[in-house]
């Protein structure tokens, strides 16, 4: 163990072409964090989240996992840090050609030596752990947008990641699943140890599992506030506590 | 000064006041101006712009509204306004707002709660023409590395093939051979009969002025199995599996699967592109084949019924003109093809960008750069053959 910040962003900066999205963030995320990623619509959620995981390189600043620094290491180790990761993208990402059982096996298959009869089963425990048991030989085209995201949160999930990067889980879910979602998230951080990163909008998400959060403002293109969002709810920012209560305050 | 909606040309003169929107603007000194909106502002009917009170604004500093006649309104009413504002904003009118019903007046509000978010909005103006073509021939260049850094990691792809190390499942491949091969026999057999016929006539109709038409199967021979047959097929591929290679990968790259593979760590060009130029490189050849056998077919058909000359005598002929040379050339040709067509295609759909829009332009380039890039080859393939006496 070291003692460097699980996940630490510095003086990161996005931009596409000469459109800055976000600039200047610098926050940690550690180790158990249930980290909250929000902000309004096209703010720059996703980007700041490619920009994590690896695949789009920020115009500036980096991201250390663990004190590595990602975008400064040669491609095999960030192939490695990249393995930390698990990874639900806002519209599931389903690789359309394969099974439901397929997509949350290949990862296995890939990167473990489980045998075929294991696979299936530990494949057929993570889908009935997003409420999906029985879907396994379904493809994609065949789910509705909800039930996409949940078989992506499973693939994310499929290899017990260190880090579990999900982007907006819950919209599009009635409330009683994201409720079950949000459940879920708890019990893999204190089960498995696993550290989350949450984009989210959902206040009752936000409020009720955030641990730690950022938010990422539209009109600046900077963040504004950072920490607990139950603290933040009462004593941040103004925009956030407007944000945080829809409008109320 | 009144205007009315019964003084527009195409409202219709029957209806009565209530059905239509008058607009009356009243100075009341000390530069208030009272706006009287009444009637019915909807958008089944037709709305004056707000510009056509502009020479009413010119001594205006304040700008009230009277809408105590006002019957109906929808966003019709609302757009007015919002172009109103933006009149007076740009000439420093203050605005009174009290005037006008509470729900007109919220919803405004919300409109304008969102501040334009002035970046993102894209500049459409015109370049001219010397610009344009500056523009694209750079975009060109700039594309050429992008292209040559594609071909580079399918030649390492190929490379983890050969040591048994690239990762793509058998199934995939398999039904891309059944997509290309079977699939395409009916259109490859088609045309190559046609083009069969076509080089057929031609050459008879030249070869019967020195009374030498039994060189047509020489001809017809020679010419299917060697550049027509490969340059037909690869023309069709590239229109029926390029394209939809392009489509596929591009889809892909929408729906963030191809993100999906790369944040494993599994690279997809193993994944999508190898097997897909495996099997064009594998079947396209094969089609070349048939399509010459297809052509000759069609040329012996010509011949019998039309030119006069003996089946045994054009089999014989055929049967001498042949080499195995041919052949290779036809084959390598195919290949050639095939693989371009399949680069051709992958290129643009793991180029494509993250919206639907950008699906068809990938699977239209994907057509356009693979025919582009077999007619480069064929060229070039061409001279060497020549040079090499083949
Ligand atoms: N590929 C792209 N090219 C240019 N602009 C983009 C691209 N992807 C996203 N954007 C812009 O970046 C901004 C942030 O997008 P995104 O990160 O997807 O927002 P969100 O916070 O909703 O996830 C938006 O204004 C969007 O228009
Ligand atoms: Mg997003």
């Amino acid at each position: 163990m070291n003692s460097a910040p699980h996940i630490e962003i510095r003086d990161l900066t996005m931009a596409y072409g000469e459109f800055v999205i976000q600039r200047d963030l610098n926050f940690v995320v550690n180790k158990g964090d249930i980290f909250v990623i929000m902000g309004g619509n096209g703010c720059g959620k996703t980007t700041l989240m490619r920009a994590l995981i690896g695949l789009q390189r920020p115009t500036r600043g980096t991201v250390y996992y663990g004190g590595e620094d990602f975008w400064g290491v040669e491609p095999q180790e960030q192939e490695r840090l990249k393995r930390r990761l698990g990874i639900m993208f806002q519209g599931g990402a389903l690789w359309s050609s394969l099974t439901l059982a397929e997509n949350v096996a290949l990862p296995l298959k890939e990167y473990t030596a489980l045998a075929p009869r294991r696979i299936g089963e530990i494949v057929s425990f993570k889908l009935a752990l997003v409420g999906l048991a029985g879907f396994e030989e379904f493809y994609p085209a065949e789910l509705s947008g909800g039930m996409k995201k949940r078989a992506g949160l499973a693939r994310a999930m499929a290899l017990d990641p260190d880090i579990l990067v999900i982007d907006e889980p819950s919209s599009g879910l009635d409330p009683l699943t994201a409720r079950r979602l949000d459940d879920l998230i708890l019990e893999l951080r204190d089960s498995l140890d696993t550290t989350i990163v949450v984009i989210t909008h959902e206040l009752a998400s936000i409020l009720g599992i955030g641990t730690n959060s950022v938010f990422l403002d539209t009109e600046t293109h900077t963040m504004i506030n950072t920490g607990n969002p139950k603290e933040a709810v009462v004593s941040g920012d103004l925009r956030v506590r407007h944000f945080l209560t829809r409008g109320e305050l | 000064m009144t205007v009315n909606g019964a003084n527009v040309a195409n409202t219709r003169s029957d209806t009565g006041n209530e059905r239509q929107w008058r607009l009356d603007p009243r100075p009341m000194g000390d530069g208030l101006l009272e706006l009287s909106c009444a009637g019915r502002w909807c958008m089944d009917q037709d709305l004056p712009a707000a510009g056509m009170i502009v020479s009413e604004l010119d001594n205006t500093l304040r700008l009230s509204f009277d809408t105590a006649q006002l019957s109906a309104w929808d966003t019709g009413f609302l757009a007015f306004l919002r172009a109103l504002f933006v009149l007076c904003a740009e000439r420093g009118i203050s605005i009174e707002q009290d005037g006008l019903p509470n729900g007109i007046r919220h919803l405004l509000a919300m409109a304008a709660a969102v501040p334009e978010q002035k970046a993102a909005k894209r500049s459409n103006a015109r370049q001219n023409l010397f610009f344009q073509v500056g523009a694209a021939t750079v975009a060109f260049f700039r594309g050429a590395p992008e292209m040559l850094h594609f071909l580079g990691e399918i030649t390492l792809s190929f490379g983890r093939l050969l040591r048994g190390r690239a990762r793509f499942r058998l199934s995939d491949l398999w039904w891309e051979i059944e997509e290309v091969g079977p699939r395409a026999l009916v259109i490859v057999s088609v045309i190559s009969f046609l083009v069969g016929l076509i080089l057929a006539y031609l050459g008879a109709d030249q070869l019967r002025l020195v009374g030498a038409q039994i060189f047509i199967a020489d001809l017809v021979a020679i010419g299917m199995v060697r550049e027509v047959g490969a340059l037909m097929t690869g023309i069709i591929i590239a229109g029926r599996t390029g394209a939809a290679f392009a489509a596929q990968l591009g889809t892909m790259q929408v729906n963030e699967e191809i993100d999906a593979f790369k944040t494993l760590g599994i690279s997809p060009v193993d994944f999508l592109v190898l097997p897909r130029m495996l099997a064009l490189m594998l079947m396209v050849p094969l089609l070349t084949l048939y399509a010459g056998f297809v052509g000759m077919l069609a040329g012996l058909l010509v011949s019998v019924a039309i030119f006069d000359i003996g089946m045994f005598e054009y089999y014989t002929e055929t049967l001498r003109a042949l080499e195995l040379k041919h052949f290779l050339v036809g084959l390598s040709k195919g290949s050639v093809y095939g693989g371009m067509v399949a680069y051709a295609g992958c290129l643009r759909g793991m180029q494509c960008g993250r919206s639907a829009e950008s699906v068809g332009e990938a699977a239209t380039s994907a057509v356009v750069t693979g025919i582009l890039l077999i007619t480069i080859s064929a060229s070039l393939m061409t001279i060497i053959f020549y040079r090499l006496g083949i």
